[in-house]
């Protein structure tokens, strides 16, 4: 045989190796990243195959082919720093750092796999994830990562790879109906939850089905004129508060936020203090708007501590302000037609009014101090 | 017809059943071991120790100079032929590490190329692959390498024609079996498949001490004629001496593991294949057999089969799809999702088996029109088979 062919022969092996596309009895390597992310917080499990540790971080110490849970875990600390070297996660520009929290292991169809659990705090409230994935890349370009993000009770997909390393991922809803929708959802939680709001509007509206005539109260005489107080108040403070909520979030003015908070206690307490010993002006309506002025303060620091989408700025404050009276209204309208038909009775003077307005001066002073 | 009918029936509760199945089997369970010494993995015996040492001299004269071409191709050739060895495709990605400086270059060194094509066309990229065998021809018209590898992915994209002309190359190149066997597949498909036959029978006999991988792909390519011809006696003799040179030959085994299971002899599949079987392909064919001899085993098979196929899909690798488009149509009687995937598979690749499962999902969709661009693909060259012609006819005529 001439040498040429006896070469084509010797290249012959490598030819057939590979014949057409030929199946594998192995699957090629995947990592599987789930991260699941809550407001600021991010809560990642990573499994990653122990064959593909081996390779870049070694494992098996005594080199006798099979890696026992003992020399694994010998290697924790190494394993965690690898991976999270290799995984860099940021919410609008800003980085998270992530911390290892448990090592465990798992089976897949393939093989053993190393779970790392690890956890982190962004910086601002997570809208926009950006994942940037360069684990094993070095040594087997083939390698994927398969991400899994849950968030808001959906879930997103993506397969980062050598040459798709990074991927963002709009953890909110990118629309700007969804981004409306999400802040007033927000808008409605905040007044609901934040208690200081819904006390100061208490304590202004207990009275509104009573009048003040000397030496006390007394029921007010028809339904739509307590409720022409009422909305004059509620109208106020909506006013008041949209205002400052929109010049701090636009940062035209800001105030500091723990002053914002002393200011709003006192204004709980000055307005329940008020229906006990009447000092303030009988309009309460400016009450509420001055009062509201502060609040609206308040309201922003909440706002800016949800972290704003920058594409969405108005909707989203739109959709919070909205929120906000949305969830006011539900609070009035639920107490109001109570109060009205309670307001002839002494319990109501006595007990809810004066007790309810001492109770109200009470916890403003435990926040004052 | 009844099975039809029952399949229809049978099909939701085996989709809803392969959905639990699947999320239990794919449910991880993460834990912590209970004790130091629970093996969590054992390695194959590429990845020990005293395997490892021998790569480990080559990797470190690469990361003093990663562009050692030399040490770069060494290293690289033995991670392309350990795939193989190990059917572990992991080493081809380490090879393409090897190549890292040249991977994305336009004209790297020629025996790159070749390298960079056969890696390629592993993972179905086809196109990119045959493009850099064209730029390796070019620079280096004697290439043997590149000429075989040219002529097996033609053939695979359904271009005969361009396969007969690599094929030609080789006569004075490589030894008289290669080009014999290389120019019989060709030939076999541009409707010349007994004098293909005939020649290739005869360069058999001529070359007996030829390698037996050699002999054994020969002897297959020999069988799969025989059997398009409908000549199953003569078949069935050369798929038998062909695994009797190459037992463990997975390709083989699922072409012989499909001529059982069209001869209507399921059981012998079920013995030729082992229950334990890593190989997606051959999987599907033990699940294939299981199902048509109504085993107790098949629902597991096709369970297994479904999760393996979901894992491929879920990286975004589409190297299965011929398998997953009959997986579709006979284990999940969903011939529209089957038609999806054959015609997605049809972009790919181009061999018989491509067409056979593109025209039997058609006719279970009732979707005559998609056939068409295999019904035109047979006109042009001329593939004879004497299971495609009955369907491309059904499929022809307006019903």
């Amino acid at each position: 045989m001439s040498r040429v062919l006896r070469r084509g022969a010797g290249l012959l092996a490598l030819w057939l190796a590979l014949l057409g596309a030929p199946a594998f009895a192995h699957k090629a390597s995947d990592s599987y990243l789930t991260l699941a992310v809550d407001g600021r917080s991010i809560e990642g499990q990573w499994d990653i195959a122990l064959r593909d540790l081996e390779l870049a971080v070694g494992l098996d110490a005594d080199g006798d082919g099979a890696i026992t849970w003992g020399e694994l875990r010998a290697r924790h600390e190494r394993v965690a720093a690898y991976a999270l070297s290799r995984l860099r996660l940021g919410a609008e520009g800003s980085p998270c750092p992530l911390r290892a929290v448990a090592h465990l292991v798992d089976r897949h169809s393939d093989g053993g796999y190393a779970v790392l659990r690890f956890g982190g705090e962004c910086e601002r409230a997570v809208r926009e994830l950006e994942v940037d994935y360069r684990l094993l890349f070095e040594l087997d370009p083939q390698h994927r990562g398969l991400l899994r993000v849950e968030a808001g009770g959906a879930t997103h997909s993506a397969v980062l790879a050598d040459d798709a390393r990074v991927r963002t991922v709009a953890v909110g809803e990118s629309s700007r109906c969804a981004a409306f929708v999400s802040f007033f959802r927000d808008g409605i939680t905040h007044i609901w939850l934040g208690f200081d709001h819904v006390l100061f509007l208490l304590a202004l509206l207990l009275p509104a089905v009573l009048v003040r005539l000397a030496p006390g109260w007394r029921p007010v005489g028809s339904f739509g004129t307590a409720l022409r107080t009422t909305v004059k108040i509620v109208t106020a403070f909506t006013l008041a508060h949209s205002i400052t909520l929109s010049l701090a979030v636009l940062d035209v003015v800001s105030v500091p936020s723990r002053l914002v908070e002393s200011l709003i206690a006192l204004s709980v307490l000055l307005a329940a203090a008020d229906n006990l010993l009447p000092f303030l002006p009988d309009r309460r309506w400016e009450v509420a708007f001055v009062f509201g002025l502060v609040h609206g303060f308040g309201f922003a620091t909440v706002l800016l501590d949800l972290g704003l989408p920058r594409g969405a700025l108005f909707v989203a404050l739109a959709g919070f302000n909205l929120g906000v009276e949305a969830g006011q209204l539900a609070i009035v309208s639920a107490f109001l037609p109570l109060a009205y038909r309670l307001r002839t009775s002494g319990l109501y003077r006595g007990l809810v009014l004066r007790g309810g307005s001492a109770a109200i001066a009470a916890i403003a002073l435990g926040l004052l101090v | 017809m009844a099975n039809a009918a029952l399949r229809r029936i049978l099909a939701p509760a085996l989709v809803g059943g392969l959905a639990l199945g699947a999320a239990g089997l794919a449910t991880a369970a993460p834990h912590v071991p209970a004790r130091d010494d629970e093996i969590v993995e054992r390695l194959p015996s590429s990845l020990r120790r005293p395997a490892l040492r021998k790569a480990a001299a080559l990797h470190a004269r690469l990361r003093r100079d990663p562009a050692d071409l030399s040490v770069a191709l060494t290293l690289a050739t033995r991670y392309v032929a350990q795939a193989r060895a190990e059917s572990d495709p992991r080493f081809l990605g380490y090879a393409q590490a090897a190549l890292a400086p040249w991977w994305h270059q336009s004209e790297p060194p020629v025996a790159v190329l070749v390298l960079r094509a056969t890696i390629r066309q592993s993972s179905h990229a086809f196109a990119p692959a045959l493009d850099d065998l064209a730029r390796a021809l070019r620079r280096d018209p004697g290439n043997v390498q590149a000429w075989l590898t040219q002529a097996t992915v033609q053939q695979v994209v359904g271009a005969p024609l361009a396969a007969r002309a690599s094929c030609e190359q080789l006569a004075m190149l490589a030894p008289g079996l290669v080009h014999a066997t290389c120019l019989a597949a060709a030939d076999s498909a541009l409707g010349r498949a007994p004098e293909a036959y005939a020649m290739l029978a005869a360069e058999i006999e001529r070359a007996r001490r030829a390698p037996k991988t050699l002999l054994a792909w020969s002897r297959t390519l020999l069988a799969e004629i025989a059997e398009r011809l409908g000549r199953y006696a003569d078949a069935e003799r050369h798929f038998r001496a062909a695994l009797e040179a190459e037992p463990g030959d997975t390709y083989l085994l699922g072409a012989y593991a499909d001529f059982l299971l069209d001869r209507g002899r399921a059981r012998e599949v079920l013995r030729l294949i082992p229950a334990d079987t890593r190989f997606d392909p051959l999987l599907l064919r033990l699940a294939l057999a299981a199902d048509q001899t109504r085993e107790p085993e098949a629902g597991r098979y096709v369970q297994e089969l479904h999760v393996r196929l979901e894992a491929t899909r879920a990286r975004g690798d589409a190297v299965h799809l011929r398998e997953e488009a009959r997986f579709a149509l006979y284990l999940r009687a969903d011939p529209a999702a089957a038609l999806e995937l054959a015609q997605a598979n049809w972009q790919q690749q181009k061999e018989p088996a491509d067409a056979r499962i593109l025209l039997e999902a058609a006719a279970a969709a009732g979707r005559p029109d998609a056939a068409a661009p295999v019904l035109r693909w047979l006109d042009e060259t001329g593939l004879e088979s004497v299971v495609l012609a009955p369907l491309a006819a059904q499929l022809r005529e307006p019903s």
